[in-house]
């Protein structure tokens, strides 16, 4: 612990050196936990995105319909049913999956990944459809293959699109990361009711954990904006 | 069929729990959606900052922290309240800040924002001479409210109060955290004393898919009759 911190600290009944440790570690974890089932979610949306928008029934459908299976229930049963569904899988506890699940982190970022990668999908999905058919028609013309069309041409477009909903989805995860706490993991609203209970001050204990979400939101707020501007950069009306 | 091994009135009791819940805090949301909206289009500074400062509070912040506050701050608070009442003018009155009052007004709070956005949005899109022809014909400003601007921006709000009601179903789950003994609640308590989790928790998401399916299909319909007047291009 840095001396100036003890310093600032000195007279204070709760804000102590370990508390504020407590927080971090719960940072840590809330971090590591969004990061972690973003990327994975990222990863598993864009072939799911491409899937749905298939004319295959035998394609589209089974997409659709995990899409709306995660959509339409709360993340909690979601994170529920697998934390400690997979206690309950026979036979599990003699394999090394056992090892891993046994961690109330496994389980949540299973749920909070499949969660994030069905809501994605449906981002993406509904970017890929607005691409304009010209630019579509200009890349057949160019005889661009289906992927190479893909790869060139819609994906990239449908990612401009996406940006600013997809924005919305990362925040919603991260406040949604926070029922990780029931589950016994101690992230950042975990390390806040652990402090709760310890010196029962709701207030200073959460108003404190409030704060440190609003910051992380705001930063992503403003890291996505500066994204979106990148990205969309060539729409920008002209300035006199 | 499916057993529930004596948990099924338990469960049904929680499934009527999280519904008045859902309605409860819409009722709220949907107050503090038209005030504050009315607030952020007012154009009196002071009404703009505290609505401003309202959406922003609540968009940072996540629905189960504000959960918890209310729930373990709020019996305080309220124990503080009654304390300063009974030293002042020695009335004694007793008030239980209980799961359901938070769940109530931490979700209402919440989608009170949201709903802020929406209607904000939504007033914004009636057509500007329609107010203006109405303060022609002398109408007063609440006249036009109620009958010009209010009809009219239900229509745009519907899309976007639709989606929000279908989170703020989602959304009643995390009462169960506090305590409260809603659907989740039940199916979580049987799931460990019977360990059968998927056997308890599958019929409960079930019963979330159908409220927000049935939700869809009202909500559908209420958009439909809402814009009747209007002829869409193909």
């Amino acid at each position: 612990m840095p001396e100036f911190l003890n310093e600032l600290l000195s007279g204070n009944d709760i804000f102590v050196g370990s508390t504020i440790m407590e927080y971090w570690g719960g940072l840590v974890t809330t971090v590591q936990l969004v990061f972690l089932s973003l990327i994975l979610g990222l990863i598993l949306a864009v072939p799911l995105a491409i899937m749905r928008t298939s004319k295959n029934p035998l394609i589209n459908f089974p997409v659709w319909l995990y899409t709306y299976l995660f959509r339409g229930t709360p993340l909690l049963i979601q994170l529920y049913i697998i934390y400690y569904g997979i206690a309950q899988i026979h036979g599990i506890q003699q394999t090394f999956w056992w090892d891993i699940f046994r961690e109330a982190f496994y389980p949540a970022l299973l749920a909070f990944t499949l969660n994030t990668a069905a809501y994605t999908t449906e981002i993406i999905r509904g970017a890929i459809v607005a691409t304009p058919n010209g630019e579509i028609e200009a890349g057949k013309a160019y005889g661009m293959s289906w992927a190479l069309r893909m790869r060139r041409i819609i994906l990239p477009s449908a990612a401009r699109r996406a940006v600013q909903a997809y924005s919305n989805e990362v925040i919603f995860m991260l406040h949604a990361s926070a029922i990780a706490s029931v589950v016994t993991l101690v992230d950042l609203t975990g390390a806040a009711r652990n402090i709760y209970s310890r010196f029962y001050a709701p207030f200073d204990a959460f108003i404190f954990v409030a704060l440190i979400y609003m910051v992380l939101t705001f930063a992503l707020v403003f890291t996505f904006r500066k994204l979106e501007n990148h990205l969309l950069r060539h729409q920008r009306p002209v300035s006199n | 069929m499916l057993d529930l091994k004596g948990y099924g009135p338990a469960l049904l009791d929680g499934a009527v729990v999280t519904i008045e819940l859902a309605f409860l805090s819409l009722t709220l949301a949907l107050i503090l959606g038209l005030v504050g909206a009315s607030a952020k289009l007012s154009g009196s500074r002071v009404a703009v900052a505290i609505a401003t400062s309202y959406t922003t509070l609540i968009r940072g912040v996540p629905d189960l922290v504000m959960m918890l506050l209310f729930y373990y701050g709020g019996q305080v608070m309220v124990n503080n309240l009654s304390d300063m009442i009974y030293n002042s003018y020695g009335y004694d009155f007793f008030f239980q800040f209980d799961p359901f009052i938070s769940g109530v007004v931490t979700i209402g709070l919440i989608f009170g924002a949201y709903m802020t956005e929406t209607f904000r949005g939504a007033f914004l899109a009636v057509e500007s001479g329609q107010i203006e022809a109405a303060r022609a014909y002398g109408f007063s400003r609440f006249h036009t409210f109620r009958r010009i601007i209010l009809p009219q921006m239900l229509r745009h709000a519907l899309p976007g109060l639709g989606n929000n009601w279908q989170v703020l179903l989602k959304t009643t789950a995390l009462v169960s955290i506090i305590g409260l003994t809603d659907m989740v609640r039940v199916a979580e308590e049987a799931a460990k004393a019977e360990r059968m989790p998927f056997h308890f928790f599958i019929p409960v998401a079930f019963v979330y898919l159908s409220l927000t399916a049935c939700s869809e299909l009202f909500i559908r319909w209420l958009d439909k009759r809402a814009n009747v007047g209007v002829v869409r291009g193909n």
